[in-house]
């Protein structure tokens, strides 16, 4: 479950936390019951804490709702929801829905993808900021958007995204 | 519907509605809302409230805000303009004219909501309270009359009557298949078994459609009463919302509404004294295509993959956890209310024959005016886009419409006339799917455009089955290789001949219609598939590998700044020397045409022929400008 483009940095900080999470895993299933159909809730509420899934949240996970480990990892990697590595700080979204192809979102990814210097589904090395594509975040009206942060900037061009991210980068 | 003004709030005072949706959100309304908030006490107009609604569906012109009584229509407000906003219109009766919306077509300005094409054309039912009530209140549903069709079932109607009025009115189901809704119930009502469950699917994944996030973002009410109604009518006493968790404040809005209706006894136990029990939960998506899908929905809400299985057992006999279940649209439990009040003969004569009632769609593209429509089932394809949609962007001439998104197909021209019904829609080779419609222009790429569907299907795809699994990857490969250069004769006849057996053997929905936008495209534009093949040309110019850059000589000024941005440098050149493009270093990225100054605009694309008169060196700069 390692992924061998995490830098030793990244590693070390996986390391880390790893104490942290089991401290905050206990917060987090304390308010469940341990039913199976739970996994998904659970997942998704210890993403929000980490921002991913650390592999001995998963582990527990498992045991918590006596599931095979498998299962509880075959969940993980089924959802586009679910990262198994850490994210960046800054999570930008293209969206690439129709609407949004159509008016020119595949520009707008390559100009994000050539100011931060990473590919869609990547974060930079010092884990500022995450790439990501969304498949549709239903303001199809404002095509093309992007989300940054959960803010949705709407009727983007290639110089516009470019000063969202020149702001975002000010704000550090 | 939409003409007749709503009959609350009928004291005297004047209402100013600020749209929080997420498009008008994302362009500052709350602040918007907090200044005129602000201005209006500080003015002392107490006789004026500031709310806010759901969406209005014309997202394009907001922020959207709309004054009652007048029905003023403000578009693309900004916070700078609410303090005008009160001060002109509100303290001295006179409407801020440069913030009226702008007619597309004539450039006339239009004061009221009513009087423009894109409202005035639309029979809104399903959308009826969405912009005209605070979705966070649920007095304002119960206002416009809300929850009086459950009253209505729960005192005078018995589960069987409310099923054959429903099968009266003809509603099929709105999430693309058509199912009609009130066979729909009575298989589950039928089914033998004490515990039943429903859920609403509020999955919506197609690309380009948001109409059940506004319906659950603007009016989560009404989505509620329906459920409760067919939850009595099948006999479920837990139900499900299952929304995706890329819409945060649809999810938001439908925990209160629930909170509210169970404050108020419309949910929980021994509903408004008839002994009927009802409980709701919401389910968050984590983001999969499929789970769109019904028992790839189920399996989601147990935990797990979600991946489909075989059909029968159908969910009516063996749904969740093995229990009947009923899963219906946001759109089509929306339309429920409407129906039990008005009742299904009112209902029934809306529509076609065979399609009855209202549909709603998310009109996106190259479209003037984008926007969520609910249009009457049989008027034409033309109304609804030269009319509500106002045309065409930018005066450009239309191609196709997609309907149906991923699992429907394009439409040519040859079809603006026929009307929208889900018998017409099918027999052309798409399907009414939940309402996406996107338009696309003399720009868009048709094969693009179905390498595009192909591309999100495929990766969506469960991998469950294999023709699904392996038929939509080689369909994908085939598409790429004819957009990037490498088509070869015979791609046509091989891609219909996959896509058939994708369509006959798939599993579910998903791979049975994931090869539609491929079979309508080679239907309508089988010349763009060859050109692409024989010519290696792409004439709408959109793809990258068939498109070359050149400068005209006659309009190049030799400034550099296409050279300098260059990032293969592939420009030559000096100051005053007409650039050329080193065609074997180029790589088709098009920063030299975005950025050759506009005054010059000395980068133009070709495909297939160069123009004429590109010198093969640098020449010094004759033209001026």
């Amino acid at each position: 479950m390692e992924n061998p483009s995490v830098g030793q940095d990244t590693q070390a900080l996986i390391t880390n936390q790893e104490s942290a999470v089991q401290k905050s895993l206990n917060e987090i299933l304390h308010s469940y019951e341990g039913s199976q159909d739970e996994l998904i809730p659970i997942l998704q509420q210890v993403q929000q804490v980490f921002g991913y899934l650390p592999e001995p949240a998963m582990k527990k996970l498992a045991k918590f709702l006596k599931l095979p480990e498998s299962t509880v990892f075959g969940v993980g990697t089924f959802y586009a929801q679910f990262k198994l590595v850490p994210t960046g700080k800054n999570i930008i979204k293209v969206c690439r829905g129709t609407a949004c192809h159509v008016r020119g979102s595949a520009q707008i990814l390559a100009e994000m993808g050539k100011h931060l210097g990473i590919k869609p589904g990547e974060s930079t090395p010092d884990l500022e900021y995450s790439l990501e594509t969304v498949a549709c975040i239903g303001a199809c009206a404002l095509a093309p958007t992007m989300v940054v942060n959960n803010e949705t900037h709407g009727q983007m061009t290639t110089k516009k995204a470019a000063e969202v991210l020149e702001q975002l980068k000010g704000k550090k | 519907m939409m003409k007749k003004k709503l009959n609350i709030h009928s004291d005297g005072h004047h209402r100013v509605l600020v749209c929080q949706g997420t498009g008008c959100t994302s362009s500052r309304s709350e602040e918007i809302r907090s200044v005129l908030e602000h201005e209006v006490s500080r003015a002392g107009l107490s006789n004026i409230k500031v709310d806010f609604t759901g969406c209005h569906g014309f997202c394009q012109q907001g922020p959207i805000v709309v004054v009652e009584p007048e029905d003023i229509f403000y578009a693309h407000v900004k916070v700078e303009d609410a303090t005008e906003i009160v001060h002109s219109h509100l303290k001295d009766g006179k409407p801020v004219e440069r913030l009226f919306y702008r007619d597309p077509v004539t450039g006339e300005a239009i004061p009221t909501y009513h009087e423009i094409n894109f409202y005035k054309k639309q029979t809104r039912l399903i959308l009826r309270n969405c912009g005209q009530i605070n979705p966070e209140k649920i007095k304002d549903y119960i206002d416009t009359g809300g929850y009086e069709a459950l009253k209505k079932v729960l005192s005078q109607m018995t589960p069987g009557e409310i099923i054959s009025e429903i099968k009266k009115s003809g509603l099929r189901g709105r999430g693309g298949a058509g199912f009609p809704t009130g066979l729909k119930w009575e298989f589950c009502r039928n089914s033998p078994g004490e515990q039943k469950y429903i859920i609403c699917n509020a999955d919506e994944g197609d690309p380009g459609a948001f109409m059940d996030r506004s319906v659950m973002e603007g009016d989560p009410h009404t989505v509620i009463e329906g459920l409760i109604i067919a939850a009595y009518a099948i006999g479920a006493s837990e139900g499900y919302i299952y929304l995706r968790a890329e819409y945060p404040l649809a999810i938001k809005r439908t925990r209160i509404a629930i909170k509210q209706a169970e404050e108020k006894q419309l949910l929980g136990k021994n509903i408004l004294g008839s002994q009927f029990d009802f409980t709701v939960h919401v389910k968050e998506g984590a983001g999969a295509f499929v789970c769109g899908e019904e028992t790839a929905l189920m399996a989601s809400i147990q935990g797990r993959r979600g991946m489909p299985r075989s059909r029968p057992p159908f969910p009516a006999q063996s749904g969740l956890w093995g229990k009947p279940t009923t899963i219906n649209n946001v759109k089509t439990l929306a339309s429920i209310p409407v129906i039990i009040s008005k009742g299904a003969d009112w209902y029934a004569s809306i529509g076609t024959e065979k399609s009855k009632g209202t549909v709603v769609f998310a009109l996106t593209g190259k479209i003037a005016n984008a926007g969520l429509v609910e249009i009457p089932m049989g008027i034409s394809l033309r109304e609804l886009i030269f009319e509500i949609g106002g045309g065409i962007l930018e005066g450009k001439r239309f191609k196709a419409v997609q309907t149906g998104g991923p699992s429907g197909g394009c439409l040519s021209a040859s079809l603006l006339d026929s009307p929208i019904d889900y018998e017409t829609l099918a027999s052309a080779g798409s399907i009414m799917g939940s309402g996406g419609m996107v338009v696309t222009d003399e720009d868009t790429c048709m094969v693009d455009m179905a390498r595009f569907f192909l591309t999100f299907t495929q990766a969506e795809s469960c991998g469950k089955c294999i023709p699904c699994r392996w038929g939509t990857k080689q369909m994908l490969d085939i598409l790429v290789d004819i957009t990037e250069g490498r088509g070869r004769p015979g791609d046509v006849e091989l891609l219909q001949e996959l896509a058939e057996s994708v369509k006959d053997n798939s599993l579910c929905g998903l791979g049975q219609t994931a090869p539609n936008p491929v079979l309508t495209s080679i239907r309508y534009f089988r010349d763009e598939y060859e050109e692409h093949i024989v010519e290696k040309r792409c004439s709408a110019m959109q793809c990258r590998a068939l498109v070359s850059y050149y400068i005209l000589p006659d309009k190049c000024q030799g400034c550099m700044i296409c050279a300098r941005k260059c990032p293969v440098q592939a420009v030559e050149g000096d100051k005053r020397m007409v650039h050329v493009i080193d065609q074997d270093k180029c790589i088709n990225c098009g920063i030299c045409f975005d950025v050759c100054p506009p005054k010059y605009s000395a980068v133009v694309k070709a495909s297939g022929a160069k123009p004429s008169d590109i010198p093969e060196k640098p020449v010094p700069v004759v033209a001026k400008v």
